[in-house]
């Protein structure tokens, strides 16, 4: 049975960092690597009526944006050989994350922390923290 | 772009409110004797009253009514028998986990609602029971579950004839179900007509019961709270009028989405806090609840002191669920269209639970408190006698109330903007300047709804909205075999496991 190893990629440095050390487990162990970008989205929060006419249009430009920044990073490592899977979700980064790790039955799952801007230092710190009280499987969390 | 329109926007508000401060009596009287005439025609027609019992019954209640009354049956009673599975659909059961990032099926809803509920469910129960009796309760209830048809019946044609456009946005509602759906079944003359008669309505009701009746009647409010007539704001309308001129120009015009959203923030709070108020009032007289449930039921058939009796009793509530939630007006549309599902149906049972919400749960606890506290006895009416009646058991409630007022009429505004934009550009087309005149125009009528006592213009605009409701119902009449087929495919499709619950 294949490997697998989820890296929550937003495209930051400490994220590449932990792409790169789960790149070097994945060639270790003969594993894949499934980079996950989770775009911070809740069905519950209000839109006004506009927001809700261009919702679809904005959507696509946002998965159109994730896309552009995912691919060149899955390319460059398939290029060494590495068998490189990518996706973006919308919903909450941690229960997102614990969901995929379910459904690949993941060996590990990888996040980066402290990222350079805010928002990013927001969002990867506290699904650090969080990620490890409820993920299925071991993480890594990877300064 | 925004920036010039926001300066330019300010500037004309600046400009008019000084024009106001001087030469207000002039203007107010100018305007009330040119639109006079015909403000009098329109609201005469739209109106029109029948004498029933000694109490004048508006037949655009009626048409409302009896629409409700033939889709309910039409249907079936969908909104009893599909009641759980609008609950189901709402809670994200039938959506595909991969189309998360799209609209919600509860996104889509609170939208709708925000602009559906307001001064209805404040100040109209009251005006109902004060005229109509505690039994004028047991009426409104019975129109808001009817309603509820209606409601169902033009969302599921507002998604089923929505229109994509190739950016991706959507834009939907009457305009474009009376006009690519009467093309469907060999109309396409009469659907263009009753599009566009329904877009000039549909504007004319943002401007005025969208815009103008909203700020007035929050004016209103704010004055009543800060001393009345004493008041450093009574005769600043204008005043008033600019700041929340400004604010929605900024949301409209500027942008700043972040303003609604703060506002929307706010919004449910004060609903929580106004329903948990409610509540706890019930709770701490909940002995008298069966009386009060009495006096609502036998109020309903044999109210004593109200004039017309029974009849009068459900004219007033008929009249103020109708009011209150909107049902077969053609507003709710707009905003469900933007759903993302390939089954118009499933967001019609959505929809349904509008007006069970807006009336059959918030304007009865309106309803229930004002009979438990008593204040019936009183001379008050309107947004007072919920004011006082709540105040009887939370002295401060009163200035929570009056802003929950604002916050409601604001996002009630914000809203209708919205219809009207989407009118206005079915009828100019999708164009940025044409948008921008519009919303100029919008704001204008903000501050001139706050500032300006001009009965005469609130009378008309109030009647453009329920103008609504002649093209959009008659197109529902038209379009319901259409729903129907709908419906019979989307239940075999259940059945057969086509349409899958995910969770």
């Amino acid at each position: 049975m294949v490997k697998t190893f989820i890296v929550g990629f937003d495209g930051t440095d400490s994220c590449r960092r932990a792409m790169d050390f789960a790149v070097e487990c994945a060639r270790q162990q003969n594993g894949t690597l499934h980079l996950v970008h989770v775009l911070e989205w809740s069905p519950y929060s209000f839109l006004t009526t506009e927001e809700l006419n261009e919702r679809h249009a904005r959507r696509q430009e946002e998965v159109a944006r994730a896309e552009k920044f995912i691919e060149p990073a899955c390319e460059a490592l398939r290029k060494t050989g590495l068998e490189v899977t990518s996706e973006v979700r919308y919903g909450h980064s941690v229960e997102i994350m614990c969901e995929i790790a379910k459904e690949k039955e993941a060996a590990q799952i990888f996040v980066g922390r402290r990222g350079r801007t805010k928002l990013a230092a927001r969002l990867i710190g506290s699904v650090g923290m969080s990620l490890v009280q409820v993920s299925p499987v071991p993480v890594t969390v990877v300064p | 772009m925004s920036h010039k329109a926001l300066t330019a926007a300010a500037a004309l508000m600046a400009a008019s409110s000084a024009a106001h401060a001087q030469i207000a009596q002039t203007i107010d009287e100018a305007i009330n004797t040119a639109l006079s005439p015909i403000s009098d025609f329109v609201a005469g027609i739209i109106f029109y009253s029948v004498p029933i019992a000694g109490v004048s019954f508006p037949l655009i209640v009626g048409w409302l009514i009896l629409a409700a009354t033939v889709f309910t049956l039409y249907f079936g009673f969908i909104q009893f028998r599909g009641f759980k599975h609008s609950i189901d659909v709402v809670r994200g059961r039938y959506d595909n986990p991969k189309d998360a990032g799209e609209v919600s099926r509860f996104q889509a809803l609170t939208t709708a609602l925000s602009a559906t509920v307001g001064l209805g469910n404040i100040a109209g129960v009251a005006v109902a029971v004060s005229i109509g009796g505690a039994g004028a309760t047991f009426w409104m209830i019975l129109a808001g579950l009817m309603g509820m048809a209606s409601k169902f019946t033009e969302v599921t044609l507002g998604v089923k004839y929505r229109k994509e456009n190739p950016d991706g946005t959507v834009s939907g509602g009457p305009m474009y179900y009376l006009s690519r759906g009467f093309a469907e079944i060999g109309k396409p003359g009469l659907g263009r007509f009753f599009a566009i008669f329904f877009s000039i309505c549909c504007i004319g009701g943002a401007v005025g019961g969208g815009n103008m009746f909203q700020a007035n009647q929050a004016f209103q409010q704010v004055v009543n709270v800060t001393g009345g007539e004493a008041s450093f704001l009574a005769d600043k309308g204008w005043l008033f009028g600019l700041v929340l001129a400004s604010i929605v120009g900024m949301v409209i015009i500027g942008g700043i989405k972040s303003i609604a959203r703060v506002t929307e923030k706010i919004v449910p709070v004060m609903a929580a806090i106004y329903l948990g108020a409610g509540l706890v009032i019930i709770l701490m007289n909940i002995d008298m609840v069966g009386w009060a449930f009495t006096q609502i039921v036998v109020g309903a058939f044999s109210p004593e002191g109200v004039a017309g009796g029974a009849i009068g009793a459900l004219i007033q509530g008929f009249r103020r669920a109708a009011f209150s939630n909107e049902a077969g007006i053609g507003s709710a549309p707009i905003a469900h269209s933007a759903v993302r599902t390939r089954e118009p149906v499933s967001q019609g049972y959505v929809a349904l639970l509008e007006p069970f919400i807006d009336t059959v749960v918030i304007c009865t606890m309106t309803a229930l408190v004002i009979v438990i506290s008593g204040q019936l006895a009183s001379d008050l009416t309107g947004v007072q006698l919920t004011s006082a009646a709540f105040a009887t058991a939370f002295p401060w409630f009163p200035v929570v109330l009056a802003v929950a007022v604002v916050l409601f009429a604001f996002s009630t505004m914000i809203a209708w903007s919205y219809y009207g934009l989407k009118s206005w550009t079915y009828l100019v087309g999708e164009n940025k300047s044409m948008e921008n005149v519009y919303k100029l125009f919008f704001c204008a009528c903000v501050v001139a709804g706050a500032s300006m006592s001009l009965g005469p213009v609130i009378d008309f605009s109030d009647s453009m909205i329920f103008a609504m409701a002649l093209p959009n119902i008659i197109g529902l009449y038209l379009l319901m075999p259409v729903v129907k087929r709908e419906i019979a495919s989307y239940w075999a499709r259940i059945d057969s496991g086509e349409i899958r619950r995910y969770r």
